[in-house]
């Protein structure tokens, strides 16, 4: 008790000041320096033509008000072609995606298959996660030629290395007493599957599914500029002659079906669990 | 010293929180406010610093009447109730010393505050009051270092750094262990006599109650049932606060409690 | 009834009769979608390419291999451009996010009725369309280079960072800001002392992962002309360039890679 009112003696009249965040005071300053001369680097080497800037403001303006005024009509063949396109590649690649990506989940999980499979599926979903879908999509436009083909591959893929992560995740941290009673009974490794470990992580499958239709519906947007099919290409189209009430219209319609889907997603989530 | 008057809340789902409460407290005096859950022990003390609205009636801080104050004239007057709360409610995050800083804040303008330079008499008071507690060595510790009786104190001395003339005690002991609840009843009751401190103090442990304060309120579905001193709480009593129990055992213990604190 | 009752057996069924019509019905709906899709797809497809593609892939992988390793030195101006579109980025999007995440968690917004749907549109909007799109808007507007990605990038992060911050606030502990209320503090105060050090490891989590997903998006910007190192892809592609095409994919492959590992490192500090 001495001790403490020693102390308290000693800090009245003392300045108090907030113990730093980090506390060696050499790397408090290092990280500051640091970070204020890499801010002024960046800076540095970024030319901004500010010239350029400034006319585009008006352009800027004009797109905004394109927002207020979307012109849905002139270029609507286009427009509904292109939709049409984007959605079949989300729905067909979603399908094809999910249905890969559950074998390829189960590999992945280290309590249900063995190592050499679980290997080769890791292996399969760190390449896809590795590889953007545009990159992918650039390859696979370079192989098969121009169109949704491309694309649906693309999203294909790219569903497998997302879907089979998270779903892997999942069948490794289920419960395994449940997964255990099944095996008990006798139950080959097929029915195992089917009844001990299938219900536990089919809610998280919906859901993340669900999740999965939507990214890939708002990639399959930008396939398109790269040749792989979609509305991208007539985005593209519209930006380049810069038809910023076609373009608004185009991004509005995108913005509506994402929101729907979110929706959706949110009330099937719901349902699920 | 503070004065409620037909104090009324009734919550947006219809449910009548409070009907026509009337209390006066007279300067220092330390009351209780017993009841079963739900009976509007923590509305009462919320509608009195209005964190939460009361739905009419008139709460009396001295002469200022405080249902009636724009925000600014609140928080002036917030500054002279000190509150502690159930789970402690300290900004886990920030340090010990930051948690007392903070009761400082309605004194302070908003930078001297956000860039943590508070005036040094502050700060001494803070050191004054932790050594007082005795966590003055804590001052730099984060909050969520602290056990939950230290936390406690941390949360009491933030109370009394505001200088208040009254204090508002939500559950105190509700997540401490029976020792420690007693320490933290005795430190309150003990500082509340040493600053001349009126003070409020919900708690749901009549026993703990019974030791410490010269009155006891009780409530029930948001009326004041029972209004005397500690001594008065008979079974039939308790009965009508509570409804019906073994009392016995209950007041039987607070005699095992006097001699235990007797000791 | 899961049960039905057959020449005096009892035969158990997981579902009854009318609801396993009903599910069948669904599958062969989902079918028939999937079939038309399938169906349209494949009709926009030149199935002669498609035939082809295994000779071609071999023929680029035959050009691609091995990576033209002296054009690295190219790179080095490209990869800085990349990492400051990120880092820039990310920062004026977390800068822009915070104040459009109070306006937007239920329990700061000044508003509900009005300043919280604004706030919410602006997430929705920024989020739901990609950086690629935004870049291509910016330079339409703005003209081509590393300024357009850098707002590109900002853009789109805003409603990502502003939608997880948002809900970092709405799940803060409401007794810490009403005891810092209690004290008689000014609303200002009552933020930074009792909501922002709740919120503080939440942002800093969402930054640093918000950064990571950033230089993969940043090092395809230059695709369609915003600088970084998609532009050099762009133009070996262009020119059929495959050595230097398959030392650029290895570059951002290594980058992406760097990056994740940087902002596990980061988090796992943090919390």
């Amino acid at each position: 008790m001495n001790d403490a009112v020693f102390d308290v003696e000693t800090k009245l009249g003392q300045p108090w000041k907030k113990p730093p965040f980090v506390q060696r005071a050499w790397l408090r300053w290092a990280l500051l320096l640091g970070l204020i001369a890499y801010l002024i680097a960046a800076y540095m080497t970024i030319d901004v033509n500010w010239s350029r800037v400034y006319e585009g403001l008006e352009r800027g303006k004009k797109f905004v008000l394109a927002f207020a005024n979307p012109d849905f009509t002139t270029r609507s063949s286009d427009i509904w072609e292109g939709m049409l396109e984007s959605i079949l590649m989300t729905v067909a690649s979603s399908v094809v995606g999910i249905i890969i990506s559950i074998p390829v989940a189960l590999g992945a999980a280290r309590n249900v298959a063995p190592l050499p499979i679980y290997l080769i599926c890791r292996g399969i979903i760190a390449i896809s996660r590795a590889l953007q879908e545009i990159i992918v999509a650039i390859l696979l436009v370079a192989i098969f030629g121009f169109g949704p083909l491309a694309g649906f591959l693309t999203l294909s893929f790219a569903t497998i290395g997302f879907l089979s992560k998270l779903l892997a995740e999942d069948i490794e941290s289920m419960d395994k007493v449940q997964a255990e009673a099944i095996k008990a009974s006798g139950a080959r490794w097929t029915q195992w599957i089917n009844y001990g470990v299938q219900p536990q992580v089919m809610p998280r499958l919906i859901g993340l599914s669900i999740y999965r239709i939507d990214i890939n519906f708002r990639e399959s947007a930008i396939l398109g500029l790269v040749g792989a099919g979609g509305i991208g290409a007539t985005l593209n189209t519209a930006f380049d002659r810069y038809e910023y009430d076609t373009a608004a219209a185009i991004l509005l319609i995108i913005i509506v079906i994402v929101m729907a889907l979110e929706y959706l997603s949110g009330v099937i989530r719901a349902r699920v669990q | 010293m503070l004065r409620l008057e037909k104090l009324v809340k009734t919550y947006k789902t219809g449910d009548q929180a409070l009907k026509a409460v009337d209390i006066d407290i007279p300067e220092g005096q330390v009351l209780a406010l017993i009841g079963p859950s739900g009976a509007g022990k923590s509305t009462l003390i919320r509608c009195i610093n209005r964190l939460v609205e009361p739905t009419s009636g008139k709460v009396y801080l001295g002469d200022v009447e405080l249902t009636e104050l724009s925000s600014g004239a609140l928080r002036r007057e917030r500054r002279r109730m000190g509150m502690i709360f159930q789970e402690y409610a300290l900004v886990e995050r920030l340090t010990v010393m930051e948690n007392v800083l903070s009761g400082r804040l309605g004194y302070v303008g908003f930078w001297r505050s956000f860039l943590r330079r508070f005036p040094q008499s502050d700060v001494d008071e803070a050191f004054r009051l932790l050594d007082r507690v005795g966590l003055a060595h804590m001052a730099d510790k984060r909050a969520d270092e602290l056990s939950g009786g230290q936390r406690q104190r941390v949360g009491i001395c933030r109370a009394l750094i505001q200088d208040p003339a009254l204090l508002l005690v939500d559950e105190p002991t509700a997540s401490l262990d029976p020792k420690t609840s007693r320490q933290i009843m005795r430190l309150i009751c003990e500082l509340c006599k040493e600053r001349g401190l009126a003070a409020i103090i919900n708690i749901h442990d009549v026993a703990l109650a019974q030791m410490f304060v010269q009155r006891v309120i009780g409530l029930r579905f948001g009326a004041v049932e029972f209004d005397g001193p500690p001594e008065g709480l008979t079974p039939d009593v308790l009965t009508t606060i509570y409804g019906e129990e073994d009392w016995e055992a209950t007041i039987e213990k607070v005699d095992d409690d006097d001699a235990m604190a007797a000791e | 009834m899961p049960v039905r009752e057959a020449n005096n057996l009892k035969i158990w069924q997981r579902r009854s009769g009318r609801e396993s019509l009903f599910h069948w019905v669904l599958w062969l709906i989902g079918i028939a979608i999937f079939a038309y899709c399938w169906q349209q797809i494949s009709k926009s497809t030149t199935w002669f390419f498609v035939w082809d593609a295994p000779r071609i892939a071999n023929d680029i992988w035959t050009r691609a291999t091995p990576p033209k390793w002296e054009y690295i030195t190219q790179l080095g101006k490209p990869i800085w451009d990349t990492l400051n579109i990120a880092t820039l980025g990310t920062i004026i999007a977390v800068i822009l996010a915070v104040p459009v995440a109070f306006l937007a968690a239920q329990n700061t917004t000044p508003s509900r009725f009005f300043i919280r749907p604004i706030a919410l549109l602006i997430i929705v909007s920024t989020r739901s369309i990609n950086s690629l799109i935004w870049a291509l808007l910016l330079i339409a507007i703005i003209g081509p280079g590393v300024f357009a990605g850098v707002i590109a990038i900002a853009i789109r992060s805003i409603g990502f960072c502003a939608k997880l911050l948002y809900e970092a606030i709405e799940e803060i502990d409401q007794t810490q800001v009403e005891a810092i209320t209690a004290t008689g503090a000014s609303r200002w105060q009552i933020m930074a002392y009792g909501i922002v050090p709740q919120i503080m490891p939440a942002f800093a989590g969402i930054s640093v992962f918000r950064w990571d997903i950033n230089i993969r998006e940043s090092t395809v910007l230059g695709l369609v002309g915003a600088g970084g190192i998609g532009l050099q892809l762009s133009s070996s592609l262009n020119v059929l360039a495959w050595p230097q095409v398959s030392l650029i994919l290895l570059v951002i492959l290594a980058a992406v890679v760097i990056s994740e590992w940087v902002s596990a490192k980061v988090r796992g500090a943090i919390i």
